[in-house]
């Protein structure tokens, strides 16, 4: 307790001045409601600071933050990523004419292929993202269109959900499931991707679905409506205007992924903070033998080009990163933490200065009698 | 904000009604009998049943008559209007977001008010409802009190309250007169006396009574409680009689019957007329400096609002001519909303983001800032050390408005009697004639008896002298209002007061008459008693003489006298007068003038009160002239007042001088230690006192107004006689700037040092001068100006002579001098309440003189030197505790809504909001309210016992200097560092990268609840940061509202919410926490924001520190050196 005696002779000798904090002789009057509350006289601690009391704290800070950033640091460095932007802007870029002749309406999809080379081997598992950018999915008009009751199953909101997913709530009279302009933009281009051998035969990298999603929005917020199959729980709705399948049959090679628990819908379902973003795709899982995942190599990626983002000005990407703990490759946040540690220690050497050049002088100088 | 649009209403009510207060008359039948035909026809006015009526609302009007008081002000209203405007169009946030803090704010005041309400209702109803006895037809019947009609005739038993205005008809006692107590009124509990109509005395039964015949007229109800005129007509013999009536005739309502069995009384005033009724009327409402700068600080945060919302109205139709931005095929609009007018969706746009921002101006603040000064003002109720053991009376808060404006005040006007001194007169000397009397005999507080207890001092007087001595004697025991609690009941035998007992006292409204009338019995002449008209004396050689009083010339504070015309048993008559000097002298044409002068003055000189007796013989034929005045006047229903004064100045003149008094009134405890440390503090004392200058001059220097040291600046008439004002005013402000033009300016904050520091004393007559405003010459209207000039560089003011509205003036002067100064007037008396209601705070002191000043006070202590607490103690820490809460408001609510500003940039300007639903409604509301809160109630920077012993400290919060704009802009600007560094900190950190180890992807809700758990930290911690007290109730509260927000995240998160039509912070909150680069980047990020506060508090504490700051460390070294 440091302001514990400050024990000032009071000068007015009525009221016995003498109050100190420490607790035992603070209340000190006949009326037995008189508290060491109501006299403002409660035990306290009085901090305060001053140069020398923050001193050790900027030390202590800097030597904990400048290892913590350093730390970070190499973990970012350490992990590999490859990004690749496979739009189709220039003329010379394979997936030209799919980006330019795009069109709603046609049945056939258009594929486009491309190929990469990854100079290192990618160890562990390896994490397969597509991004976007210029995309708004954090447009206030986009992120409410949706009807979370509707996804979590519920049977009156999957025939009349909410008004917030218009203009994508209804064709004609039949619902939209899942309704709203989120869904209806799901991202529908489907990636593959081929090692090319030594040898030159392509050979095709296993792609997980599985654990994309948070497992909470898999297992508790996303449900499909009750029925004895999924086509009769959603029987009476249409499918969302741009999709080209309806939404029970989102994944034919795994029924336990198709109505809203598909994990690519709950994935993209979980709109971004800003325009550039990146959604997990695809899981590359470490293989059993000791080879690395993804060894350095040729790559082909083959893409079926379903989402026009042109008309916008937007771009699409695929990225393939390895994972540490502390995520993905962000250096960011070591720079930070190496930046602020160093700032704190700089901080601290200059209070040090301060402290022994005004703080003792003020301190001796002027305390009043 | 905060502003009432009544004051507008009352603005426009004085227009169209105009001043002056038209006061007509009514005209009541006694027992509601017609008069005889033949005298003038009356219209019968309609007048109120006696409900008392203080509840503002019926069951029925309860919910929209409050409504509509409380969306009555701006701020309230303004949140009505954004919930509207959310209800009304589609927005960002759901209504719930303002809807419910302004549901939460406006059902608590309800109810509030309702149980208030519900109070009153039922005091009402058991007043209005307790029964009276009422006179019909010469018999007693009881009637509920609210069924009491003006007219009827109305019993009252002793200890009973009046339930109306009643005009006293006649009493149990022989004399006509009754004891009645006005406590519940004023609150002096002196026993007052008032008489019955000379004419209804004699009625004494309800047979009686109910056969007076006669009308009362009398002006319509006033709220002045001690005015009343009217007359009674009755008729004898159809023969009308009028008598005149004053305020001694009117019994009030609340006040008691004491000391008389009962008494028939005619109610004149019913219910809400009633004088009690008309002063429920709550005074003007004073707002602090505080509240000033806090609606300042509104403006531009209003300002800010706006330009935020049209800034980003502009960019988003900037942004959106491209039509693919505009409307992506992603993200296509309704039909409905593309036909809207283009003009139409710009303005819905606007009131979006209005809608979005608004909480950058909390509702939570005033809930915050009320409950802060009703809470706080507890404290000050509380302190023991403000308690008077004596009185038992502790300090008294009135309006808990101006608790932060007591650490504010710059100027102290106070009154002298009763206030600085004691008010508890004790008699010193007297002088007749030149020869000094002093009853010298006042041992351990034993009177000595006998003739050897008078002192003479000079040589005795020969048997003429003997003559007048006793003349005077006499003069001083029955000039006087005096009355004597004659009996002290026990066990029903009475004890008369020449029985010599010690247990008959005298009572009276003025200490000074008591003090003389005891002295008086000291040397041998007692007053014992009012009996039938006849004052009975017990002479010297115990003799009882007798005189009869004819009239009484009451005293007031303009003529500063009063007189008596008595007649003795030999059948002589005497006018005796006493009164201030100034008032006396003039009027004496015999005497030893130049003798008493010379002694009065030496006795001023002393601090001593003087009075000058004087008299004159009145012959038969003079009297029947005086009594012919008097009447004349009394009679008068209109300007009766001014017609009294004027038939008592003509009454009063050519007196012969008999001699002087000299009372003596001490200082009361530790006033001059009080004086000293306002003055340390910075502050200009000024006292403003009706007395002689001498007097006030001497208390001035015993209370160490004035030091030796100080040159004494007279304005006086003396000087003003032998100079024209204009000299002397040029010739004092000469002075004083040349001395100060010496010195640099920025010395002058020290001016408690040793540099010569100027007194200006000036009086009633010499202000009234100054302040004329000018018509001679166009130079007497710069008199004003060089009087404040002189003014400012007087640490002290002395103005004696002053009346009651002048010290009025001169508090309005200095309040309305360029500089507005905060004043702060402290008085205890009738003669203070109009400075008081003047100035910035106004302080009652409990004194002798009734209530009056106590219950006008915004304020009220038992003791002067309880200001010393009040100003340097809890004035400090309010004015830093309030501050500091709106300082920190401000700043959070910044750091709230700017990244949700920056993030509009993010988002195409679509007014999608950062932060959940939730978290924008809770924020203002628990999560970061409570801390706050108690800091604003418990924060104490500096020990109380160091800010009483240093009041210099007090210099360290003079004018507003934590409220000032550099400081405002800083914590702005520091709100929106903050802001920044949050909103870019987690930019980047989201920036294309997982932050998870399993490679999944955050979405929005959880980017803006990594902002919103960074900006609660941050906020939390910077209070941490300013709080120099912790209590164990601190810690609970800092500590807990930070567990409170993770718990309701916890809980929030965790559920899938029934009834609730989105569940986007499902999980969020605990996937955010299940990653270690978000707790890694929360801290740096809290680190971050607060480093350049921390950084800056340090730097400044070291370099240039306050005298607060160097105390603060004082205080621990000397700790650590103890320790």
């Amino acid at each position: 307790m440091m302001a514990s005696s400050y024990n000032a002779k009071d000068e007015d000798g009525h009221h016995s001045g003498s109050v100190s904090h420490g607790g035992a002789g603070t209340a000190k009057s006949k009326k037995p409601d008189n508290t060491a509350f109501k006299q403002q006289r409660l035990p306290a601690w009085q901090p305060i600071l001053t140069a020398g009391t923050v001193l050790p704290a900027f030390f202590v800070i800097g030597l904990i933050f400048i290892p913590i950033g350093i730390g970070l640091y190499v973990t970012s460095n350490n992990i590999k990523e490859f990004e690749i932007d496979y739009t189709g802007v220039n003329v010379d870029s394979p997936c030209y004419t799919c980006a330019n002749n795009f069109s709603w309406n046609s049945t056939t999809s258009c594929s486009c292929t491309v190929n990469f080379t990854l100079e290192q081997p990618f160890e562990n598992n390896v994490y397969m993202y597509y991004g976007l950018s210029n995309f708004y999915q954090n447009h206030r008009r986009y992120v409410k269109s949706r009807d979370d009751r509707q996804l979590n199953g519920d049977a009156t909101a999957l025939k009349d959900p909410s008004n917030d997913c218009e203009p994508y709530r209804k064709i004609g009279v039949e619902t939209i499931a899942p309704c709203g302009a989120i869904a209806n933009s799901l991202f529908n281009d489907s990636l593959e991707l081929y090692y090319v051998e030594p040898s030159g035969a392509l050979n095709a990298v296993p792609l997980a679905k599985k654990g994309i999603a948070w497992w909470t929005d898999r297992n508790v917020k996303f449900r499909n409506p009750a029925g004895v199959d999924l086509p009769t729980a959603f029987k009476g709705t249409a499918k969302p205007v741009n999709w080209r399948k309806p939404v029970y049959e989102l994944d034919p090679s795994d029924p336990d992924n198709n109505g809203f628990i598909n994990e690519d819908f709950i994935v993209w379902m979980r709109t971004a903070a800003l325009p550039t973003f990146r959604k997990l795709y695809r899981i590359i899982h470490k293989n059993q033998s000791s080879t690395s995942t993804l060894p350095s190599g040729r790559y082909v990626l083959n893409i079926t080009y379903n989402y026009p983002v042109l008309s916008f000005d937007g771009r699409k990407r695929m990225i393939l990163s390895t994972i540490s703990w502390m995520g993905g490759k962000n250096p960011f946040l070591g720079i930070a933490y190496i930046t602020v540690g160093s700032i704190c220690f700089f901080l601290g050497v200059v209070l040090l200065i301060i402290h022994h050049k005004y703080d003792t002088r003020s301190n001796s100088a002027d305390i009043p009698n | 904000m905060g502003m009432d649009f009544s004051t507008l209403r009352t603005l426009i009510s004085r227009y169209c009604v105009g001043e002056e207060n038209w006061v007509d008359s009514r005209t009541v039948y006694i027992g509601h009998k017609e008069p005889p035909p033949g005298t003038e026809a009356f219209i019968q006015q309609r007048f109120p049943d006696n409900r008392i009526v203080s509840c503002k609302y019926t069951f029925w009007n309860f919910i929209p008559k409050n409504m509509f008081e409380q969306f009555r002000r701006v701020a309230n209203f303004y949140f009505l209007v954004i919930f509207l405007v959310q209800l009304i169009i589609d927005t960002p946030t759901s209504p719930i977001t303002s809807g419910l803090p302004l549901f939460f704010v406006i059902t608590v005041t309800a109810i509030k008010q309702g149980y208030e309400d519900w109070l009153r209702h039922k005091a009402d109803k058991a007043v209005n409802e307790c029964p009276v006895q009422v006179v019909q037809n010469g018999k007693i019947i009881c009637k509920q009190s609210r069924r009491l009609r003006v007219g009827d005739v109305v019993l009252v038993k002793e200890d009973e309250t009046f339930p109306c205005d009643l005009i006293l008809l006649s009493s149990s006692r022989d004399d006509g007169t009754c004891y009645v107590t006005t406590a519940s009124l004023d609150g002096e509990s002196s026993h007052k006396t008032y008489y019955a109509v000379q004419d209804t005395k004699a009625f004494t039964t309800e047979e009686e009574v109910s056969c007076i015949h006669a009308t009362i007229e009398c002006e319509q109800p006033q709220p002045d409680l001690y005015k009343f005129v009217g007359r009674i007509n009755v008729y004898m013999n159809n023969e009308p009689v009028a008598r005149p009536l004053g305020s001694e005739n009117l019994l009030l309502r609340g006040a008691t019957l004491k000391n008389t069995e009962h008494i028939y009384a005619v109610a004149i005033y019913t219910g809400m007329e009633t004088k009690m009724a008309l002063n429920y009327q709550s005074k003007s409402q004073k707002r602090s400096a505080v509240e000033k700068s806090m609606n300042a600080y509104l403006v531009v945060y209003l300002c800010i609002l706006i330009s935020k919302a049209v800034i980003n109205t502009g960019l988003k139709y900037l942004w959106q001519s491209d039509p693919n931005r505009d409307e992506p095929w992603y993200n296509e609009r309704t039909d409905t909303e593309r036909q809207r007018h283009i003009l139409i969706r710009a303005f819905t746009d606007f009131l979006a983001f209005m809608v979005l921002f608004n909480y950058i101006i909390p509702v939570s603040m005033y809930v915050t800032v009320e409950m802060q000064k009703f809470l706080g003002s507890y404290f000050i109720m509380w302190d023991d050390e403000m308690l008077d053991e004596e009185l038992g009376e502790r300090a008294v808060v009135n309006t808990s408005d101006l608790n932060e404006e007591l650490g504010q005040v710059e100027y102290v006007f106070t009154d002298k009697t009763g206030t600085l001194t004691e008010n508890n007169m004790e008699f010193i000397e007297c002088c007749v004639d030149g020869h000094v009397y002093i009853p010298h005999a006042i041992c351990n507080g034993q009177v000595m008896p006998g003739a050897s207890s008078i002192d003479m001092i000079d040589t005795s007087p020969g048997p003429d002298a003997r003559e007048r001595e006793e003349l005077f004697f006499r003069a001083l025991c029955l000039c006087h209002t005096v009355q004597v609690k004659e009996e002290e009941t026990v066990d029903g035998i009475k004890h008369g007061i020449h029985q010599g007992k010690s247990s008959s006292f005298y009572i009276s409204s003025s200490p000074d008459e008591v003090a003389l009338v005891e002295g008086m019995k000291r040397l041998g002449f007692t007053y014992l008693r009012l009996k039938d008209g006849q004052m009975e004396i017990l002479n010297r050689d115990d003799e009882v003489e007798r005189f009869e009083l004819l009239e009484v010339l009451t005293f007031d504070s303009v003529r500063r006298r009063m007189s008596v015309i008595v007649r003795a048993g030999s059948g002589e008559m005497y006018l005796f007068c006493k009164g201030a000097d100034s008032s006396i002298f003039p009027r004496v044409i015999k005497g030893k003038v130049e003798q008493v002068k010379a002694r009065v003055e030496l006795n001023a000189v002393e601090g001593l009160r003087t009075l000058c007796v004087a008299y004159r013989p009145l012959s038969p034929e003079q009297y029947q002239q005086v009594c012919h005045q008097l009447s004349g006047a009394k009679l008068a229903l209109q300007d009766r007042d001014k017609q009294l004064a004027e038939a008592y100045d003509i009454i009063e003149r050519d007196l012969i001088l008999l001699g002087a008094t000299a009372v003596e009134d001490r200082l009361q405890e530790k006033a001059a230690d009080t004086i000293e440390s306002l003055h340390q503090a910075g502050m200009k004392v000024w006292v403003l006192t009706g007395d002689k200058m001498e007097t006030a001059a001497a208390t001035c220097y015993a209370s160490k107004l004035f030091r030796r040291s100080t040159q004494i600046l007279e304005l006086t008439t003396k000087r003003t006689e032998e100079q024209s004002l204009h000299d002397v005013l040029f010739d004092l402000s000469r002075t004083v700037l040349r001395h100060y033009g010496g010195m640099s300016r920025d010395n002058s904050s020290s001016l408690s040092g040793d540099c010569t520091d100027f007194g200006l004393i000036i009086d009633g007559a010499t202000l009234s001068a100054v302040m004329r405003p000018g018509q001679e010459d166009s130079n007497s209207g710069n008199y004003k100006e060089i009087f404040l000039e002189i003014c400012r560089n007087c640490s002290a003011v002395l103005c004696c002579r002053m009346a009651p509205l002048q010290k009025a003036q001169i508090v309005k002067m200095i309040k309305a001098s360029k500089e507005h100064p905060i004043t702060l007037a402290v008085g205890d008396g009738a003669n203070d309440v109009s400075m008081i209601l003047e100035a910035h705070v106004g302080i009652g002191i409990m004194g002798k003189e009734g209530r009056q000043a106590v219950r006008n006070s915004d304020y009220a202590i038992p003791k002067f030197k309880h200001l010393k607490k009040m100003l340097l103690v809890h004035g400090h820490y309010y004015y830093i505790r309030i501050s500091e809460l709106v300082q920190y408001f401000f700043y959070k609510n910044v750091v709230f809504m700017f990244p949700q500003f920056i993030y509009q940039f993010f988002c195409g300007f679509s007014q999608q909001p950062l932060y959940d639903t939730a978290y924008l409604t809770l924020y203002n509301i628990s999560f970061t309210s409570l801390p706050i809160l108690l800091y604003s109630l418990m924060e104490q920077h500096i020990n109380m016992d160091i800010l009483k012993k240093d009041p210099s400290l007090y210099k360290d919060i003079a004018k507003n200097c934590l409220l000032r704009w550099p400081i405002f802009i800083y914590w702005t600007v520091l709100g929106v560092y903050d802001a920044m560094v949050m909103f870019f900190g987690a930019y980047f950190l989201f920036d294309n990268t997982s932050f998870t180890s399993n490679g999944q992807m955050f979405g929005n809700w959880t980017f803006g609840t990594l902002v919103f758990t960074v900006l609660v930290f941050t906020v939390t911690f910077k209070l941490v940061l300013d709080t120099h007290y912790w209590t164990w109730i601190n810690h609970f509260v800092i500590w807990g509202s930070l567990v409170f927000f993770v718990v309701f995240s916890l809980l929030w998160g965790g559920i899938i919410w029934p009834f609730l039509n989105y569940q986007r912070m499902y999980y969020v909150f605990m996937q955010m926490l299940s990653s270690g680069p978000a707790w890694l980047s929360i801290i740096l990020l809290i680190t971050v924001c607060l480093l350049p506060d921390v950084v800056k508090k340090v730097i400044w504490r070291a370099l240039w520190p306050t005298t607060t700051e160097k105390i603060q460390v004082g205080a621990i070294t000397s700790m650590e050196t103890l320790d």
